[in-house]
């Protein structure tokens, strides 16, 4: 009996050891263990026997069966964990390979110009007015002291649309500032606005687009002077060409909504076919300015007696030129993607004072 | 406005060089464009003399000449055939540039003789179109002499920028003013002495067009000789551009940027009559000196004598009675013409002249007799002969009256402190007649030629740049009081938020033109024909009316990237569309157009519907739209492809976008190949969001019961939207349906012809408790109940 035992314990540990995956295994423990297997025929055959007999088999049989059970186990243990691997081996994948292809998105210079100015003009207090593309004359240039059929009104190549039946047309901006008179004509000082937009001249070269954009500036409250356009403008320069010091200067030009009137020009450097701005000693006109006309502040219901301020007006794209080094004018609106792929911005990159302005 | 250093310094006793003038022109406003200072050009040049020419041993046509020059006796190789000994010409040391041939000397050897500079010919330094051979100068000219000073061309010529509010500055002797204001120096512009008449003036004038005239003055001059203008007056007029014509037109030109005075001369032989100045006639017309005829209209001035028009006014001059050689009588017209109607005739005529430019921007009324009286003067000097006594209809109107100014204004506008001396310095330097009346006020008179000053603010603008905006100070500007506040309006807030979405989601930003092409507009909804939206002075003829999407140049746009190889792209552009002229029929739009496939091992990777719907309804979601409110429809207006397009709706009324497919013809029409793809969502269009009370969120409710899904199959008719069946089901109970979606989609065998099976799983999250089975079941009732009214049928 004992030596059965024995010899059906070395036969099922073999058969255990060399059971070469988990189902080989598990018929191994099923003949071994299951309602009809060896172990379980000789566990039956224990009531049979006498106590003197059975006090020897038990212990013995038992014994065997704990054993062939852990075996069976750890065997399992090990025949999963190869299982596992040669799943995964079987799984692998080259990752060499690229990936999905996604398209790059990027934001337009001149748009991200317009959140950088804005950013700044925001920190110095200065709400947002919009106005339409298509305005009346009265708006563009009437309000703005510009004298009927005068030289002025053509020195601004205007786009015309065609006359009505009352012998008026219409007309595309040509600049931001009848925002600054929509503005003074809906709201009572102190008015601190800038007015961003599309602006469209008759004229195109190298260094004009029929289409570009402006920001407009209009402060009017009490004793503000030309020397704090000057203040204004200065700190503006600094934080958005992200420079120390700029040095400009305000040469007298002449404009019919604002006297005295002024261009501010600021230092550069041309050499080597870029521009620099705050070194180098050449001078770039980058924006026109002046105290409000009395007459435009008279044409908009303020009184020029009570009430004085300043009105700026620049141009974004040159300013996104300027600071990002962009060639040419008429690249900006040819929605050519090389160009957009290079001079473009990253979305998350949104400029405010607090994580930078680029 | 061009003129001469050595004109200037007719009108101004200065000591100032040529880089003075020009800084205190730019920093007076006078904003100098373009200095061309043959001096600084020719620097390099100089005379020298050929002492010595003999044959090149090597080369026939090149002659070795020994040259005396500044820097001594040269070798110098020259292949002029009129290099000669005796020969006094213009040399160049190594190391320069040759303006005319573009190259800078080198020492090289030709053909084996080393050259030490060269010699030089009018079209190498630029001073002639072409010439033929060097230089060939007076004898009398000593070695060294800069080769600007031998050539005559000493005077730098200055061109700089008039605004239009400051005629005056059209005159040599106004620029002297303001330079003498700016302290460069003083005026010395000579005084006019008038001229006595000695006959009476035998053409009579009278005007009946008291409106476009308000004073013409003229007078004979008789028994003048025409010709050539003399030598320094040439040379005056060439130097800024102008053609010398004959002594008589050259005065009147000299006049006309001396003193911004234009004046007009006729040859009175051959005029018939006196003269008239009216209005013009329907049916006249003229041939003016510029050798074109032009009708005349009512609007336009014109003076006639008795055969009819013979000048239109202020603008040029009639061909017949022009000045020639043989004038011997010569009517001498200075006279003042209203700008608003040189403005219009010389815009319907389209003359540009002289005349024109200063009338339409105002001449000085006190100089149209001084004017007549030093004209006359110089034809009497140049062209002899004797003046009748001056003829004058109408009156020089008087002046703007004096205005008080307080000389604190000036502080007050600029920040700057002028101290009061100089403040009245500068307006009496510049013509001004400040009278004191104490504690810094003045009455101030203005100069005739001032018709710009209006009041204390021009007065201001005067001073302060005289004075120097240099010294403007630089002040901060005052904080206001009360917290900061957001400065985006909602509309920009909207436009940041949607752009830079969608820039996330790989689609990159382009800016357009506001207009397009026409015809191409009119597929995209604009009135036939461009109605309000057509521009009546388009630049380019596909840029000649407002766009009413901005779809149009991003579809555009993608074909000129593909025809250049990049197909695969995808494009947005945030901006104004217009249906109509008004301030309210603008709006703004965010437009997106994409196309292209890229191949790719794991499958081909393009967009279609559903990728950009994908995109559209994440950029909805990004600007906090109430997306569940919103409905997606069938089909879009007619640039869309019918079948795979749709429109996402608030309400039956309310368009918020539109996406899908551009129609295939409405493409070939623009000359793009399809399929191209996009969206326009009409940003404004979404209802602002619910203004609230605070910025706290509503409060967060969790269900704690396990959430279960119910997977439906239903058939239904082809042509059933699937928005429809799935928003039935998930109205079916709102309370327990989270969500509804589609997870199959199959028509085939088993299903019957004209239908389709459509899969849904309904995600329910019990609220209150646990659900039953029996109100598990009762859901799935309803659901089938609600989808059954959608026409659909559970599939068996």
């Amino acid at each position: 009996m004992t030596t059965n035992i024995a010899t059906l314990e070395t036969e099922l540990t073999a058969a255990v050891e060399t059971a070469a995956d988990e189902a080989a295994l598990e018929a191994v423990r099923v003949a071994a263990l299951g309602k009809k297997g060896s172990v379980s025929e000789l566990l039956k055959g224990l009531g049979g026997m006498s106590p003197e007999e059975r006090q020897l088999a038990g212990p013995a049989i038992n014994g065997l069966k704990v054993r062939l059970t852990d075996l069976i186990a750890a065997r399992k243990a090990v025949l999963a964990e190869a299982a596992l691997d040669a799943r995964l081996m079987a799984e692998r994948v080259d990752v060499t390979l690229p990936a999905r292809p996604r398209l790059k998105g990027s934001v337009h210079p001149v748009m991200q110009v317009f959140e950088e100015v804005q950013a700044i003009f925001a920190d110095m207090g200065f709400a947002v007015a919009e106005g339409p593309d298509i305005e009346d004359d009265f708006h563009n240039f009437t309000a703005l002291n510009f004298p009927e059929k005068h030289p002025a009104r053509d020195m601004h190549d205007t786009f015309f649309f065609n006359e009505k039946e009352d012998g008026s047309r219409m007309l595309l901006r040509t600049h931001t500032s009848p925002v600054q008179v929509r503005t003074m004509l809906s709201q009572k000082p102190p008015i601190r606005i800038t007015a961003p937009g599309r602006t469209f001249r008759c004229d195109s070269d190298q260094t004009h687009t029929p289409m570009f954009h402006q920001i407009e500036g209009l402060v009017i409250e009490e004793g503000i002077h030309m020397g704090h356009l000057k203040g204004v403008l200065m700190e503006f320069m600094r934080a958005f060409f992200e420079v120390d010091d700029v040095e400009v200067r305000f040469r007298p030009h002449h404009f019919p909504f604002t006297e005295p009137s002024a261009e501010m020009d600021v230092r550069c450097d041309r050499s080597g076919g870029q521009i620099r701005i705050g070194t180098g000693s050449s001078w770039l006109e980058i924006l026109g300015c002046g105290m409000v006309h009395p007459n435009v502040l008279r044409a908009c219901g303020i009184d020029p007696d009570v009430h004085q301020g300043f009105a700026f007006g620049m141009g974004i794209d040159r300013l996104a030129m300027l600071k990002y080094g962009i060639p040419d004018l008429r690249d900006m609106f040819a929605a050519d993607v090389r160009w957009i792929d290079h001079y473009g911005f990253t979305p998350t990159v949104q400029p405010n004072l607090a994580t930078g302005l680029s | 406005m061009k003129f001469t250093l050595s004109w200037l310094k007719d009108h101004l006793d200065t000591g100032a060089d040529l880089p003075a003038i020009l800084d205190a022109m730019t920093m007076a406003g006078l904003e100098v464009e373009h200095v061309d200072n043959p001096a600084e050009k020719l620097a390099a040049f100089s005379v020298a003399k050929i002492v010595e020419a003999v044959q090149h041993p090597n080369a026939d046509r090149l002659r070795v000449c020994q040259v005396d020059t500044r820097d001594g006796r040269k070798e110098i190789v020259c292949g002029a055939p009129n290099a000669r000994p005796g020969l006094t010409t213009i040399y160049a040391p190594l190391g320069t540039f040759i303006p005319g041939s573009g190259i800078t000397l080198e020492p090289r050897a030709v053909r084996g003789v080393v050259s030490n500079g060269m010699l030089c010919s009018a079209a190498e330094l630029e001073t002639a179109d072409e010439s033929d051979g060097i230089l060939e100068l007076d004898g009398a000219l000593a070695v060294g002499t800069a080769a600007a000073e031998a050539l005559g061309l000493a005077d730098a010529v200055i061109d700089f920028e008039v605004t239009p509010n400051r005629p005056d500055w059209l005159g040599v002797d106004g620029i002297a003013r303001e330079l003498a204001a700016a302290g460069l120096g003083t005026v010395r512009t000579a005084p006019v002495t008038p001229v006595p008449g000695s006959f009476p003036c035998p053409v009579s004038v009278r005007i009946d067009s008291p409106q476009a005239c308000p004073a013409f003055a003229g007078r004979l001059i008789r028994g003048v000789k025409n010709g050539p203008s003399p030598q320094w007056l040439q040379d005056r007029l060439r130097a800024i551009g102008l053609r010398p014509i004959s002594a008589l037109v050259d005065v009147t030109n000299l006049l006309s940027y001396d003193r911004a005075r234009p004046l007009h001369v006729f040859d009175a032989g051959k005029l018939t009559g006196g003269l008239v100045i009216r209005m013009g006639r329907d049916g006249e017309s003229l041939t003016a000196l510029d050798g074109k005829t032009y009708a005349l209209r009512p609007a336009d001035c014109v003076i006639a004598d008795d055969t009819g028009v013979v000048s239109i006014s202020g603008i040029m001059g009639g061909e017949p009675t022009g000045c020639t050689d043989d004038t011997t009588d010569v009517f001498l017209e200075s006279a003042l013409w209203t700008p608003l109607n040189m403005f219009q005739t010389g815009r319907a005529t389209g003359i540009v002249s002289d005349a024109r430019y200063r009338f339409e921007r105002g001449v000085d009324p006190g100089f149209m007799l001084p004017g007549l009286e030093l004209a006359t003067r110089l034809i009497l000097d140049l062209c002899g002969g004797e003046a009748s006594d001056v003829v004058m209809d109408g009156a020089v109107p008087a002046g703007r009256a004096p205005v008080v100014f307080d000389l604190a204004a000036t502080w007050r506008l600029t920040g700057m402190d002028v101290p009061e001396a100089e403040q009245v310095r500068i307006l009496t330097t510049l013509g001004f007649t400040p009278e004191a009346l104490g504690e810094g006020r003045y009455r101030v008179a203005m100069p005739s030629w001032r018709r710009d000053v209006e009041g204390p603010a021009d007065l201001v603008e005067d001073i302060a740049r005289i004075a120097g905006f240099d010294h403007l100070p630089q002040t901060p500007l005052p904080q206001r009081a009360g917290r900061k506040l957001p400065t985006e309006t909602p509309r920009q807030q909207r436009v940041r938020i949607a752009r830079r979405t969608l820039a996330g989601l790989g689609w990159s930003e382009a800016v357009t033109w506001s207009f397009a092409q026409r015809a191409i507009c009119e597929l995209f909804g604009a009135p036939q024909g461009g109605g309000p939206l057509l521009l009546a002075n388009p630049i380019a003829s596909d840029l000649d009316c407002m766009r009413p999407s901005a779809l149009i140049h991003l579809i555009l746009a993608s074909q000129r990237n593909a025809d250049r190889g990049f197909g695969r792209l995808a494009l947005f552009e945030a901006g104004p569309v217009y249906a109509g002229d008004a301030p309210g029929d603008q709006q703004t739009v965010l437009a997106a157009v994409t196309r292209g496939a890229e191949r790719h091992w794991a499958g081909e990777a393009a967009p279609d519907v559903f990728s950009v719907k994908a995109d559209l309804m994440g950029v909805l979601e990004a600007l906090g739209a109430p997306v569940a409110g919103m409905q997606v429809v069938q089909g879009a207006r007619s640039w869309w492809h019918p079948g795979r397009s749709g429109t996402v709706r608030m309400g039956p009324k309310t368009v918020i976008a539109e996406f899908g497919e551009l129609h295939p013809r409405v493409l070939k029409a623009m000359g793009v190949d399809g399929p191209v793809l996009g969206f326009e969502l009409f940003l404004e269009a979404i209802p602002p969001a619910k203004t609230k009370v605070g910025k706290a969120k509503p409060k967060l409710t969790l269900s704690p019961y396990q959430p279960l899904s119910r997977d439906f199959a239903f058939v239904v008719p082809q042509g059933t939207a699937a928005g429809d069946l799935t928003r039935a089901v998930a109205n079916a109970d709102k309370s327990l349906i989270a969500g509804v979606s589609v997870f199959d989609r199959y028509a085939g065998p088993g299903v019957p012809d004209g239908h389709v099976s459509l899969a849904l799983e309904a995600r329910i999250q019990p609220q209150a408790a646990t659900l039953t089975d029996a109100e598990i079941e009762a859901l799935g009732q309803k659901i089938v109940a609600a989808a059954t009214k959608q026409g659909a049928s559970l599939r068996g």
